[in-house]
C-alpha cells in the first residue's frame, strides 16, 4: 500500500527557480518526520502521475508560480479541463482531471502549494526573492506535513 | 518542394498570420504566414526557440557531472540525454562500445527502450490520438486525451499505462524517476535485483498486447483514407538513422546510415564518432535553429529526416517477430521502396513501441541484467562522441576535456534540429495545399499544427508555468495594425479579440 500522503514537487533543479518545487522536497526529508508521506518528483506533471494519487488520503502539489502575488499561496485543487492538456506539462488540476476520468471517481483531496519565482534560465541558481519565499514555504509545508489532517489543511487554505 | 515559400517577395505589403505558440509540441514554437489580398500563401516558416546555452551549461564541469547534468537539459527526454552522454564519457575513461561490460549494455538498452516506449505512449496517446481519432478539423473540444477517454477509454487508459510501465522500467534501472545515475563512464552503477526484473515482468505481456493493439488502430486509421494520410504534409526526403551492423534496426548503438527518397544508400555503416566528416549544419538569419545537412549532398538536396519513419524505413529488418510483422506490412502498404508519409511517423512510432516491449521481455529474461560485472575502465581519452536514437531521431553528443576532466568543449545536435527543413517543408506543403486562398480559421490551422505535430519535436526547456501554453492566432494588416486575434484554449473555449 502507498503511504497515505502524498509530497509531489516538480520543476528543474538547474532552471533557476523553477527548482523551488524539488528544493522544498530536499527540505522535507531532511527536516520533517515522513512515516506517513510519500516523497515524488518529476521535471513537470503529465498524464501517467493521475496513477500516483491512488490511495492517498492527502495529496500535495509544490511547485515554483509566477502568478503568486505573496511568498507563497496554498490552495485546494479541483479536477479541470485547463489549457494544459495540450502540452507536455500539464497542471494538477488536469492530472486530477485524468484520474477522474480514469478511476471513475473523485480524486482525494489535492492542495497545490504555489512558490512564488522569477526567472527560469538554464544554469541559474534561485533568485534572491525566492531564496527567501522558499523559506517561508518550506516552513508552512512543515507544519502541514507534521498536521496531516484533511480539517487542518483546510483551514491553512482559509488563512493564508 | 515547396522551398519558393520560404522567402516572399513584397514581404511588406502582405498580411502576416502567426500561430504562437504552437500548442502539443514541447517547448515554443511559432508559424508565420504572409498572405497576399486573396488570402493565398506567399511565405511560411516554422521558427523555433532552440536549445540555447545547452553548450554553455555542460563546459566547465568535470565529464562524471554530465550524465546527471544533462538530464536537465530536457524534461521531456532526459534518459535520451543521459544515455547519449554516457556513450561519450565511456571513450573518454578508454572504453569503446565493445569493450563496455555485457551487462551494463544490456542495462542500458533495457534502460533506452523503457525510455523510447513512454515516450512514443506519450506522443501517440496523449498529443495526437485526438487528432487522428476525431480528424484534424473536428470540434477543438475533442481534441484532448479527456475527450479520449471519454468516448475511447480503453484506448486512453492503455496510453496512460504503457506510459507509466516505460517510467517505471526507467526507475527500476536507473533507482529514480528522474536524477538517476543509472548509466556511468564505462558502464552502470547497479544491475536489476530480481524483485525488481519480476516487478517489470508482471506486466510485460500485457503492454505487448496493448502495444500490438496500437499497431492495429492506427493502421486502421492510416489506411481508412489511404490518400488523404499519404499526401498530407508529405514531403520526399532523405533518411538518416543508426542500423545494426546486419542492417537491422537500432535504437541504442550502431553505425550511421542515410538513404535517398528512392531507398538508395548514400552511406551507410559510418562511424558516428566521424560525424563532422559527413554531417554540417547551416545557420539562417530568421530561427535560431541551425538546418544539418549530409555534406555529400550539399546544403540544397542534403537536408533529411531521422526519427521513428527515418528508422524504419532506413533498417532491413526489425529483430523482434512482432514488430518485424508491422514493419512488413508498413511498407507494403506504400508500394515505393521508402514511405514518404509525414503522417506515418505515427504508424512507425507505434511499430517501436511494439518493437521496445518485446526487446523489454528478451532482456528482462536475460540473466545477465542482474550481473555485478558493470564497469570497465580503459585509458583516459581527451574526446568522445556519444550517438543514440533518441525517440525523436537521432542525438548527438561531443566533447572535449582538458587534463584536469574539465569538459572544454561541448557540442550537441538533437533530434529535432535535423528535422528542421523537413518540419519547415510540411508547414510549407500544408499550407500551399490546404490553406492557401481559404479564409483562415481555427480548424484550418490546426492542420499545420498536425504537420508539425507528427514530427514529435521536442524544444523543451523544462520550464513550466501553469497556464503559459494558449494557442494564439494573430492578424495583421500589412501596415502592422492587428486586425483579429483568436486565442484557443484546449477545453474548447474560444476567445476572439477583434481589436
Amino acid at each position: 500500500m502507498p503511504k497515505p500522503v502524498l509530497l509531489f514537487g516538480y520543476g528543474n533543479l538547474s532552471r533557476g527557480d523553477d527548482a523551488l518545487g524539488p528544493l522544498l522536497l530536499e527540505y522535507a526529508e531532511s527536516h520533517c518526520g515522513l512515516d506517513e508521506v510519500e516523497v515524488l518528483t518529476d521535471f513537470q506533471l503529465q498524464i501517467e502521475h493521475a496513477l500516483d494519487l491512488e490511495s492517498r488520503r492527502l495529496v500535495l502539489f509544490v511547485d515554483a508560480s509566477v502568478a503568486c502575488v505573496d511568498a507563497f499561496d496554498f490552495t485546494v485543487l479541483e479536477p479541470a479541463r485547463d489549457k494544459s492538456y495540450t502540452t507536455h506539462a500539464m497542471s494538477p488540476a488536469a492530472v486530477l482531471d485524468v484520474y477522474q476520468s480514469i478511476k471513475k471517481q473523485t480524486p482525494p483531496p489535492c492542495f497545490l502549494l504555489s512558490i512564488k519565482a522569477e526567472q527560469f534560465e538554464l544554469g541559474d541558481g534561485l533568485s534572491v526573492n525566492a531564496e527567501t519565499n522558499l523559506v517561508e514555504a518550506c516552513s508552512f509545508a512543515g507544519r502541514l506535513l507534521s498536521n496531516p489532517d484533511l480539517g487542518f489543511w483546510l483551514k491553512q487554505v482559509n488563512a493564508v | 518542394m515547396y522551398e519558393h515559400l520560404e522567402t516572399a517577395e513584397n514581404r511588406d505589403s502582405l498580411k502576416r498570420v502567426v500561430v504562437d505558440p504552437v500548442s502539443r509540441v514541447e517547448g515554443h514554437g511559432k508559424v508565420t504566414l504572409l498572405l497576399d489580398e486573396n488570402n493565398k500563401v506567399q511565405q511560411a516558416r516554422l521558427h523555433i526557440v532552440e536549445f540555447r546555452g545547452f553548450e554553455r551549461f555542460i563546459q566547465g564541469r568535470p565529464y562524471w557531472e554530465l550524465p546527471v547534468l544533462v538530464q536537465r537539459l530536457c524534461g521531456i527526454c532526459p534518459v535520451s540525454h543521459h544515455l547519449a552522454a554516457a556513450k561519450a564519457i565511456d571513450q573518454l575513461v578508454g572504453i569503446d562500445p565493445a569493450y563496455l561490460p555485457v551487462s551494463a549494455d544490456k542495462l542500458r538498452r533495457l534502460l533506452h527502450f523503457g525510455q523510447v516506449l513512454q515516450s512514443h505512449a506519450l506522443h501517440f496517446f496523449h498529443l495526437s490520438s485526438p487528432d487522428l481519432l476525431f480528424g484534424f478539423e473536428s470540434d477543438i473540444s475533442k481534441r484532448s486525451i479527456v475527450a479520449v477517454l471519454s468516448e475511447y477509454p480503453e484506448i486512453g487508459v492503455q496510453g496512460v499505462k504503457l506510459r507509466k510501465y516505460g517510467q517505471e522500467v526507467i526507475r527500476m534501472v536507473s533507482g529514480k524517476r528522474i536524477h538517476g545515475t543509472g548509466a556511468i563512464a564505462g558502464g552502470m552503477n547497479k544491475s536489476l535485483t530480481k524483485a525488481e526484473r519480476d516487478y517489470l515482468l508482471e506486466d510485460i505481456d500485457q503492454m505487448i498486447t496493448w502495444a500490438e493493439g496500437s499497431v492495429a488502430l492506427i493502421k486502421k486509421v492510416h489506411c481508412s483514407n489511404l490518400p488523404y494520410y499519404d499526401d498530407f504534409a508529405t514531403i520526399r526526403s532523405n533518411y538518416l538513422g543508426l542500423t545494426k551492423p546486419d542492417g537491422a534496426l537500432e535504437l541504442y548503438h550502431g553505425g550511421i546510415r542515410a538513404k535517398n527518397e528512392h531507398g538508395e544508400t548514400i552511406m551507410d555503416h559510418i562511424d558516428y564518432c566521424k560525424y563532422n566528416d559527413y554531417i554540417h549544419e547551416e545557420v539562417r538569419s530568421w530561427t535560431y535553429m541551425k538546418f544539418p545537412y549530409l555534406l555529400s549532398l550539399g546544403q540544397e538536396q542534403g537536408w533529411y529526416r531521422v526519427g521513428p519513419l527515418a528508422r524504419v524505413n532506413n533498417c532491413d529488418y526489425i529483430d523482434t517477430p512482432l514488430a518485424e510483422a508491422a514493419r512488413v506490412e508498413f511498407k507494403a502498404h506504400s508500394g515505393e521502396a521508402m514511405v514518404h508519409s509525414t503522417l506515418a511517423f505515427h504508424w512507425t512510432r507505434l511499430i517501436e513501441v511494439l518493437h521496445c516491449a518485446e526487446s523489454i521481455k528478451v532482456l528482462l529474461n536475460d540473466p545477465d541484467i542482474m550481473g555485478s560485472d558493470l564497469v570497465a575502465q580503459g585509458e583516459k581519452r581527451y574526446e568522445g562522441v556519444g550517438v543514440i536514437e533518441a525517440p525523436r531521431g537521432t542525438l548527438f553528443h561531443h566533447y572535449q576535456v582538458d587534463e584536469n576532466d574539465i569538459v572544454t568543449k561541448a557540442n550537441l545536435i538533437v533530434s529535432t534540429t535535423s528535422n528542421n527543413m523537413a518540419m519547415n517543408e510540411s508547414v510549407r506543403q500544408v499550407a500551399a495545399e490546404y490553406l492557401s486562398g481559404r479564409e483562415l480559421t481555427e480548424p484550418l490551422l490546426n492542420n499545420l499544427e498536425v504537420a508539425i505535430r507528427a514530427y514529435d519535436p521536442c524544444l523543451s526547456c523544462a520550464t513550466h508555468a501553469v497556464g503559459k501554453m494558449p494557442l494564439q492566432l494573430e492578424l495583421i494588416d500589412a501596415e502592422g495594425k492587428l486586425i483579429d486575434k483568436l486565442v484557443k484554449h484546449s477545453d474548447g473555449q474560444i476567445e476572439r479579440d477583434n481589436a
